[in-house]
């Protein structure tokens, strides 16, 4: 077997809570439920569980929802006896959680790793939507995320209106262009039974939204929901004793490169992403053109352009061209894109629905959202500094 | 530098956060009391490292502190901020705009005194402080 680490282990299950908005239920009880369906999935018992991670750990109320929680209290709920475990934020994008799950397999420390991502950022918000939970009296913590935000730049749609302002700028991107991403994210979740939003979505519609921060609207920008993913890592020597085919993992990507901040780079139409992205290509002899369905980050539309310039699957500057009129990235394209409705529709499980769908897609369960003989795909995960990438396959590498 | 530089009398946001402190960047937040830009700049090499750190980020010196700048600009990119993140708040424009000393030397910012529609990439700027919070946020407005 190759000494790669990343092909020591494979996802063995997969699983989801309820996903909605504001279902009123806490962070806990979604988790569990989600890690219960993944270890079920596998064909596991919670005995079998030895490894637990999270992104980003941490404080479930103190965070508004943006954080599940810990670890120690999943093992605790669970009665788990990992022999490893970790919760972190300080890792290339929120699937660096499942990098870190797939170190522990390769290093010896675990065989089955419980990895989670949690969100009840709608339940959080409340009616009010970001506004409720943003004091705009308050102290910025003194971070990358402070400096913005004293100029009255407290969302990410902010900042990253900032990075369409310039790249429609310098490449002449339109909104046209970039609407075609909530278009066709909107069209897949139509098939998706548990999706948030599934009434179609035309581009007029698309023109006529509100707008949030020029030049993004209402439909640029994810939908917060509550919800948890879980992800299984086994050791590859474990698939006999699996349930269902595992899903191979044959490269990621989490190199950074540039300046940790989201204004000071010194080309503002690109992001973190460049250095993950070259990083993953740079582990793998596959290439763009092997990549049978794109799953890329789309907290914002323009950040799933950006992933697509950056992954190669066009040069940069060229995204609104290779998105234009949207079939390219439409189920039967060359290039199905977040084919679950993403983040954009299915809902903001930041990052992890995304793995989710990679894998029903690899193990050809997509049903009438199943992307013909899929057998590669490519998960992105982040935005401006944060950036994480990973090629699954359906084979065996090797 | 502009002697007779205007100080911001009217912020276009109803509400705003401050910021830190942090021990390293409170001299940022205070600079402008006498109407200048400052930057933590390497007595070595003449960097200009933001947000300071303690050292320079080109050559490693700790020997620095900060300096002024012209306090002009371009504008780099830009938004209009629609959402109500607070009540009643009308559009503005937030800003990243590049210091003329130090091409890569960024702040995100609000340009005022303005149309928010109209504030375009490539727009010249001169810095306008607002002392607000007993804090002195660098803002810019057009060159006329």
């Amino acid at each position: 077997m190759s000494s790669q680490f990343e092909h020591q282990s494979v996802i063995s299950g997969i699983g989801q809570s309820a996903v909605g908005r504001r279902l009123g239920r806490s962070a806990i009880d979604l988790t569990t439920e989600a890690a219960v369906n993944a270890i079920e999935d596998a064909g596991l018992s919670r005995q079998d569980i030895d490894g637990i991670t999270t992104y980003p750990g941490g404080d479930n109320l103190t965070s508004f929802g943006y954080a599940g929680p810990p670890p120690s209290q999943v093992i605790d709920a669970l009665r788990l006896e990992p022999n490893w475990f970790q919760g972190s934020g300080e890792l290339p994008g929120q699937l660096g959680a499942i990098v870190a799950a797939m170190m522990a397999v390769s290093a010896g420390l675990a065989r089955h790793v419980l990895v989670y991502r949690t969100v009840t950022e709608s339940t959080a918000q409340g009616g009010g939507g970001r506004a409720s939970v943003y004091d705009p009296d308050g102290a910025a913590p003194p971070n990358v995320m402070g400096w913005p935000r004293v100029f009255g730049a407290p969302s990410a749609s902010n900042w990253l209106a900032m990075l369409a302002t310039r790249h429609f700028h310098e490449f002449g991107t339109t909104r046209e262009q970039l609407g075609q991403i909530p278009v066709a994210c909107r069209h897949h979740a139509g098939f998706n039974p548990v999706a948030t939003y599934r009434d179609p979505l035309t581009l007029d519609d698309y023109l006529a939204a509100r707008m949030i921060s020029w030049p993004l609207c209402l439909f640029d920008c994810d939908v917060p929901v509550d919800g948890s993913t879980a992800i299984i890592v086994s050791a590859r020597d474990t698939v006999p004793e699996l349930r269902t085919a595992p899903v191979y993992i044959e490269a990621v990507g989490t190199a950074f490169r540039g300046r940790y901040t989201w204004d000071q780079q010194p080309d503002l139409t690109q992001m973190a992403a460049t250095g993950a992205a070259d990083h993953l290509w740079s582990r793998t002899s596959l290439r763009p053109a092997d990549v049978d369905t794109a799953q890329l980050y789309d907290g914002f539309s323009i950040l799933a352009l950006i992933w697509l310039e950056s992954l190669g699957f066009c040069k940069p500057g060229e995204g609104g061209p290779f998105v234009e009129g949207g079939a390219r990235i439409t189920l039967g394209g060359e290039l199905p894109l977040n084919t679950s409705g993403g983040q954009l529709s299915e809902g903001r499980l930041h990052g992890y629905g995304l793995v989710h769908e990679a894998t029903v897609q690899l193990r050809g369960r997509g049903a009438a959202r199943q992307v013909p003989n899929a057998r590669v795909a490519l998960v992105s995960n982040g935005g401006g500094p944060i950036a994480g990438a990973m090629l699954l396959t359906a084979e065996p590498p090797d | 530098m502009s002697a007779t530089r205007r100080e911001v009398e009217v912020d276009p946001l109803r509400h705003r956060e401050r910021f830190g402190p942090d021990g390293e960047n409170d001299f940022f937040w205070l600079s402008g009391s006498d109407g200048l830009l400052r930057f933590w700049t390497c007595s070595d090499c003449g960097y200009r490292t933001h947000p300071a750190s303690g050292v320079c980020a080109r050559c490693l010196s700790r020997d620095g502190g900060p300096q002024p700048v012209s306090g002009l600009a371009a504008v780099l990119t830009y938004t209009v901020n629609v959402q109500r993140w607070v009540a009643d708040q009308e559009p503005y424009v937030i800003a990243i705009v590049g210091i003329d000393e130090q091409l890569d030397l960024h702040l995100t910012t609000n340009v005022i005194d303005v149309d928010p529609w109209a504030v375009r990439i490539g727009d010249r700027v001169e810095v306008a402080f607002l002392h607000r919070h007993d804090l002195y946020y660098p803002l810019f407005r057009l060159v006329a």
